[in-house]
């Protein structure tokens, strides 16, 4: 079987970000950008279950600009076997990027497609859930527990939802999306970032893909949000059951 | 305008969340009436159906799907019912709450009416304009749909409290009609198989919902020690929540996770104890009313959104406050 993992390169989790003047959007030149966490996540588990004997290739997938190759480059260092990179402008919405996914679906026919259950920079949470209906697959999504049989063709998984911890069984093919707790993604070791360099890399365009790029949202501003007023620091318990009771009239 | 709510209930009721996306709906314009989507099988769906026909002024149209294939929450099945209801209904909008069931089944069923839905709705500028938080809530996007109908959203419960409702006995209610499943598409229907859900019935305030919150982070140091947290919702009638770490620790459940990836919560009153203020977390709480936080490093981001702060050891502050709080009434 083969997996295909689709990563995203975004702002770094760990950098504060900053709006751009014009309000156009979030600045994103000479910020230090990397891998989505929750795309790493995917990866990791691809890379666990191709070590554990259950597949036998790992396809790292990425779309955007030419230094999305980067992101490409962490993901084969990481252990993935090759990549794919379809360029194209930055900022896809995700339905453009289930377009894109489901027709390389069709040319490489994997048995599971792992994703990121979101993006730490739009938080939209939709791609994974809209390529599993492109395609008609079932769907397991915020997993944090994955396990693969074999004979049945079948993907046990765990997902985190609000009243829970939810167990599905999904035939394969399938979609996984990824929540925090399925792994610890491992760091790529300095000699397998020297071998991921000879690693091959596919290149595609949309338009080779016969996939029409459109949007049907257009970001009309982005904004700080509203600060909170500066709070007070108070001595004592006492004072503290005072203030709700007399001033925040909250118990 | 006309809008699909899909609704989420529950022994025999409408969800509390289900209902703000409702209030959401009912702000998007003034001639939109509202369709009410709920799916399931046995008497419970039924007993909700009516529930909802008479007691909720703004809905005024109830829709039930009344199969097994909808017993239990899955994508595969419920984003096929939606295409089918768009395609008899032509809405403008489809709306449901951006909670785990309506985020992991909408996008599914944008994706098949090929749409792009907008995730997360906290504001409506206008018929077509939404705001939505990105960057774990750091930054605040204005987004214009401007495709084909329906414009479909989920929506950002705390963001659209539901009113106290006034029941109106006006003659005529909304109707309840059966939505008919004969042409229901079963592709990848049935690929898909519900197993189990294993989750701790506490008998405390839903997290969701809750007016006070009480947070344990990782300095709690231990499952045992949580329990002084939990100790001190009961005493609040105070729902439980924990940070990231807290949860990757092992103290407590995922589904006490307050955060960008765990719940938003914003009740009247958040009591952080032993929470540093990651950003993650912030993104989950900072729309709180009254935030209190309790931290032993008086540096700690937490102190920067909190409106009373107590730089101490919570395993003193805890104990004086279990001591010293009055009985919830």
């Amino acid at each position: 079987m083969k997996i295909m993992v689709a990563v995203k390169r975004v702002v770094d989790y760990a950098v504060k970000i900053r709006i751009k003047p014009d309000k156009s959007g979030v600045e994103t030149q000479n910020v230090k950008m990397s891998m989505n966490p929750f795309c790493e996540i995917a990866l990791e588990e691809a890379l666990k279950i191709k070590e554990s004997g259950l597949a036998k290739e790992v396809v790292a997938v990425t779309m955007g600009p030419s230094n999305c190759v980067d992101t490409l480059r962490t993901g084969l260092a990481m252990g993935a076997d090759r990549g794919i990179h379809v360029e194209a402008a930055p900022d896809l919405v995700p339905l453009s990027v289930a377009k894109v996914l489901k027709k390389l679906v069709e040319v490489e026919n994997p048995g599971l497609l792992l994703l990121g259950k979101q993006a730490i920079d739009d938080d939209c949470n939709q791609t994974g859930q809209m390529i599993a209906g492109l395609l008609g697959w079932p769907q397991g999504t915020f997993a944090s527990k994955v396990v693969l049989d074999k004979e049945k063709q079948v993907a046990t998984v765990d997902r985190e939802v609000d009243g829970g911890l939810e167990t599905l069984c999904l035939d394969l093919p399938a979609v996984i999306t990824t929540d925090l707790r399925l792994n610890q993604p491992r760091y790529a070791t300095l000699p397998n970032i020297m071998k991921a360099k000879s690693k091959p890399i596919k290149k595609y365009t949309p338009e080779e893909l016969n996939v029409e790029i459109k949007s049907d949202l257009e970001v009309v501003q982005v904004t700080e949000p509203p600060k909170r007023k500066v709070g007070v620091i108070l001595s004592s318990v006492d004072e503290l059951i005072d203030k709700l009771k007399n001033e925040a009239h909250v118990i | 305008a006309s809008t699909l709510v899909l609704a989420e209930h529950e022994g025999g009721s409408i969800k509390a969340q289900s209902l703000s996306a409702v209030v959401a709906a009912n702000s998007l314009s003034q001639d939109n009436p509202i369709s009410l989507l709920l799916a399931g099988s046995g008497s419970s769906l039924h007993q909700a159906a009516e529930k909802a026909a008479t007691s909720h002024p703004y809905i005024s149209q109830v829709l039930v799907a009344d199969s097994e294939k909808f017993a239990y929450p899955l994508a595969e099945p419920w984003a096929k019912l939606i295409q089918l209801v768009q395609l008899k209904g032509d809405y403008s909008y489809v709306i449901a709450t951006s909670d785990s069931f309506g985020k992991n089944i909408l996008p599914r069923a944008a994706a098949l009416l090929d749409v792009s839905p907008v995730t997360d709705v906290v504001d409506i500028n206008g018929p077509h304009q939404f705001i939505r938080p990105i960057y774990a809530g750091n930054a605040l996007c204005t987004v214009q749909y401007t495709g084909v109908n329906p414009c479909m959203l989920t929506v950002r419960s705390t963001s659209f409290p539901v009113p106290p409702i006034s029941v109106d006995s006006k003659s005529g209610g909304p109707s309840i009609s059966e939505v008919d499943l004969s042409t229901l598409d079963e592709d990848s229907v049935g690929k898909s198989r519900f197993m189990k859900l294993s989750s701790q019935d506490t008998g405390r305030p839903d997290l969701g919902s809750a007016k006070i919150v009480v947070t344990g982070g990782r300095a709690l140091k231990s499952a045992e020690n949580f329990k002084m947290i939990e100790k001190l919702a009961e005493k609040l009638g105070a729902a439980v929540g924990a940070t990231r770490a807290a949860v990757d620790a092992g103290f407590v459940p995922n589904e006490l996770q307050v955060g960008q990836t765990g719940k938003i919560v914003a009740p009247e009153l958040y009591m952080a104890f032993g929470v540093s203020g990651a950003i993650q977390h912030l993104a989950g709480m900072k729309d709180s009313k009254i935030i209190v936080a309790v931290n032993k490093d008086s540096d700690a981001p937490i102190f920067q959104v909190a409106d009373y702060g107590l730089v101490g050891d919570l395993f003193e502050v805890i104990p004086e406050l279990l001591e010293k709080l009055p009985e919830k009434k």
